[in-house]
């Protein structure tokens, strides 16, 4: 039986971070993928994540999703617990029930987008708030029309995923995520499996949310220029810690560490 | 020995009568399975370790014995057990257990094929686990299932002879009957035989048409 009396119940306070990474440990079997990972993210906040591939950067927003299970430490999301929940005053893991009533924060996008294929994009759009949340038809149907109107697929609306382009999913899927009205949008890799032709509609989307949106985003990508554009801050990973963070001008203009240079470095080789 | 048309116009009726009964049989028995095959499917995913066991072992007991002994447990053992069952009841229950049993490893294969992340996506909409099976899962995994499930349906009528040893009178039941009557076996068994055919091929026909039309509707 872990101990985890040293995690708080709950984190109080005005300016409580939305989201808290505390002492987080993650692990297959041998294979250490985050060790000791903390991570604050406050209300608002936009912090995309960069690193090497296999530096547990995916692993973040999958946890925080709810997708893998942490070994070790407590993640909060709006102060409350999300991996875990009190019980006699101490924190316990979390079970399915549990889950449920937290995840309901929180929103994710993929790299492979996953829309439901059996559905058209309104459909995809109205699943979660009609069955999950219980409102209208009606409503779901007027709140999904306004969000693909918002990523400019309202035209696409009765269209069904196959027939749509890579880029035109993604915007769906976006469209899908925040259907669900999440105080936390994770976006996981969403322009890596797409052609580069229409990286730049998915982009345009997320930029608009940022503007316009006080939505908490973590966004893991390998899109340096973007993550420098729209981020407040950003985070290096590297084996599975945070290598170094900062705003986006300090860590692209004048990384400290020197893995940190290297990596900078190798990408813009790339491009 | 040779063809009788008098005869074969003669006893017609009755075997047209006993195609109904073979028909019923198999459509009540598919139906059976249908529903079954499906619970033993999703109990063999429960997160019960104890039940996903006992569902396999009982899948695996019901493929690896065959189907007449089945149906002679039900109809001449469960007696025994105060369970007393007509012999349609019997059949009904025997063809449709055994048939639920290949119909959940269809169903198995046909849920696994589904993509990972839609489970993933379904789980990112705060979906129960009922929601993701209900209103994702299953609607994506039964048009891969449905060449298999078809499959099933054909062999499945061609079983409901089995039943004629407990006493239910489709096709192969009458058309002993018959012959015991006449001492006249090559036109009752050869009609059986048409009979068979003519409703086999057209219906592995229409299942494809069926699964073509299926999955067009849901675009996969």
């Amino acid at each position: 039986m872990q101990d985890f009396s040293k995690f708080p119940l709950e984190i109080k306070g005005k300016n409580r971070p939305m989201v808290s990474f505390k002492k987080v440990r993650k692990a297959y079997g041998e294979l250490v993928v985050l060790d000791n990972l903390d991570l604050d993210v406050a209300a608002g906040e936009m912090v995309s994540i960069i690193g090497p591939s296999g530096s547990g950067k995916t692993t973040v927003l999958r946890m925080l999703m709810t997708l893998e299970k942490i070994n070790d430490g407590v993640i909060y999301v709006d102060g409350q617990p999300l991996t875990h929940m009190p019980k006699d005053d101490k924190l316990v893991w979390a079970n399915q029930r549990y889950l449920r009533t937290r995840r309901a924060d929180i929103g994710m996008c993929f790299q492979h987008f996953n829309l439901f294929p059996h559905m058209t994009a309104l459909e995809n759009c109205m699943e979660g708030p009609v069955q999950v949340l219980r409102i209208s038809k009606q409503d779901a149907r007027a709140r999904s029309e306004e969000l693909l109107e918002m990523v400019g697929m309202i035209d696409k609306k009765d269209e069904h995923p196959s027939r749509l382009s890579g880029g035109q999913q993604q915007r769906v899927a976006i469209a899908r995520a925040l259907a669900m009205r999440p105080k936390v949008m994770l976006f996981d890799e969403v322009t890596s499996a797409l052609d580069p032709e229409v990286i730049g509609e998915v982009t345009h989307v997320i930029r608009k949310l940022v503007a316009a949106h006080n939505l908490t985003m973590l966004m893991v990508t390998h899109q340096m220029g973007f993550a420098r554009d729209i981020s407040d801050r950003v985070c290096f990973f590297y084996g599975g810690q945070i290598e170094e963070q900062g705003p986006p001008a300090e860590l692209f203009g004048n990384p400290k560490k020197t893995r940190t240079q290297q990596f900078l470095s190798a990408v813009r080789e790339a491009i | 020995m040779e063809w009788k048309w008098e005869f074969t116009w003669e006893i017609l009726p009755r075997l047209v009568v006993a195609t109904g009964n073979t028909l019923v049989a198999a459509g009540a028995g598919y139906a059976i399975a249908i529903v079954l095959g499906l619970v033993l499917a999703l109990a063999q995913r429960a997160p019960s370790r104890v039940l996903t066991f006992i569902v396999r072992e009982f899948v695996e007991f019901i493929r690896s014995t065959p189907l007449i002994l089945q149906i002679f447990f039900v109809f001449y053992v469960a007696p025994q057990f105060g369970i007393r069952l007509s012999p349609w009841v019997s059949g009904m229950i025997a063809i449709g257990l055994h048939y639920s049993a290949y119909l959940s490893e269809v169903y198995r294969g046909g849920i696994e094929s589904v993509a990972k992340g839609q489970w993933e996506a379904a789980t990112a909409l705060n979906m129960t686990a009922l929601q993701k099976y209900r209103r994702i899962i299953i609607p994506q995994s039964i048009p891969p299932a449905l060449a298999g499930m078809g499959n099933y349906l054909v062999g499945i009528f061609k079983d409901t002879p089995m039943l004629s040893v407990i006493g239910v009178a489709e096709l192969i039941h009458t058309a002993n009957a018959i012959g015991a009557e006449h001492y006249r076996f090559l036109e009752p068994y050869t009609l059986v035989g048409i009979i068979f055919l003519a409703i086999s091929l057209p219906a592995a026909g229409f299942i494809r048409l069926f699964e073509i039309y299926v999955r067009r509707k849901i675009r996969l």
